[in-house]
């Protein structure tokens, strides 16, 4: 599969590590290109500077052909828009989102998204450590 | 209306203060603290500190009773939420976003926002109309710089689009001698009228070349 990862911080960069092992086609999009000194040296995908919400950068990044697109910066707007681009503009197949938010992933779940809120979960899975 | 205004930057506050004085309900949604007091010293108690794009500010702020929500802040996919957390979870009728980046314009529309607002656009025009796009241009100079002839485009917004020649009121020492439109080249006489983005030929004298470019373009 061809992946396109925004943002290239813990979450980003070891899940385009661990995609990269898999033997996926991954290219992740950073602002800054210190985030990159995360991935790991046998990484073998393509980094590159560049704001997701600019299409301009979705699609130097190879959105056309991608049939993946994760949004995970620190932003959840920033990953909002993002991923409503490369669904609604360039039609990729599969959109994941990560939106901190739980109210405002629930929205854009409902809205069509596919939203994952990690403090929601975040949240659970300490209570049922916690609780057991 | 009720209006809400998300973002209590400049634009914010001049905006809320001219809703409220046509009588609008307003209430402006503002993350930083030191804005919000600035807005509620000047314009009284019209401020919320808070998270325009979170549902629960926007719930708190009444936004399923509003006719209206405008984002000004200056970050446009906190704009775009914004609206769309309006539109969607509280049914806003209208929505209202500022956009900076004007790439983001088609996709705003596409996305569902009612009205969008580039504000670097509008700036951009506002300038590119006050720089002289078409200046006059110095094509002679006659008689050892007593007279000069020079070209002059006439703007679509000038007083003098549409009007005859005998109408229009040159300086002195000032004659057109030659009118470049679309239909070609002709010389003019009181009954020709001037189009817009007509080109001008004409004889005047170098101190009165301010006044006859006023003339012309307004």
């Amino acid at each position: 599969m061809k992946v396109v990862i925004m943002g290239c911080g813990r979450v980003g960069a070891q899940l385009a590590a661990l995609l990269d092992e898999d033997g996926h086609k991954v290219t992740i999009l950073d602002t800054d290109s210190y985030s990159f000194r995360r991935l790991p040296a046998s990484f073998t995908g393509t980094a590159l500077v560049g704001d997701g919400t600019d299409e301009e950068y979705q699609r130097k990044a190879g959105i056309e052909e991608a049939d993946v697109f994760v949004a995970v910066t620190q932003g959840d707007n920033r990953n909002v828009m993002a991923a409503q681009i490369a669904k609604h503009v360039f039609n990729v197949p599969k959109v994941v989102c990560r939106i901190y938010d739980p109210l405002r992933e629930e929205l854009y779940h409902t809205l069509g998204l596919e939203t994952i809120s990690p403090t929601k979960v975040g949240a659970q899975l300490l209570r049922d450590v916690i609780v057991g | 209306m009720y209006i809400i205004v998300v973002g209590g930057g400049k634009l914010g506050f001049y905006l809320t203060s001219a809703l409220l004085s046509e009588g609008h309900e307003v209430l402006v949604l503002e993350k930083d603290a030191s804005k919000c007091d600035f807005i509620c010293d000047r314009l009284g108690s019209v401020c919320i500190r808070g998270d325009g794009c979170e549902a629960r500010t926007l719930a708190d702020a009444g936004t399923e009773r509003a006719d209206m929500l405008i984002a000004v802040t200056d970050e446009d996919e906190d704009n775009l939420v914004a609206c769309q957390v309006a539109k969607h979870k509280f049914k806003v009728p209208r929505t209202i976003a500022r956009i900076n980046n004007p790439k983001n314009e088609a996709l705003f529309k596409k996305l569902g926002i009612d009205v969008t607002v580039s504000s670097t656009t509008l700036i951009l025009e506002h300038i590119e109309e006050e720089v002289p796009t078409h200046p006059l241009v110095h094509l002679l100079t006659l008689k050892g710089g007593a007279l000069e002839v020079v070209e002059v485009r006439i703007p679509p917004n000038s007083p003098v689009v549409d009007k005859r020649m005998r109408e229009v009121v040159l300086p002195p020492d000032s004659v057109i001698c030659l009118l470049i439109g679309r239909w070609g080249a002709q010389v003019p006489t009181g009954d020709t009228i001037l189009e817009a983005d007509a080109q001008v030929v004409a004889v005047t004298r170098p101190e009165a070349e301010g006044a006859l470019r006023a003339a012309l373009t307004g």
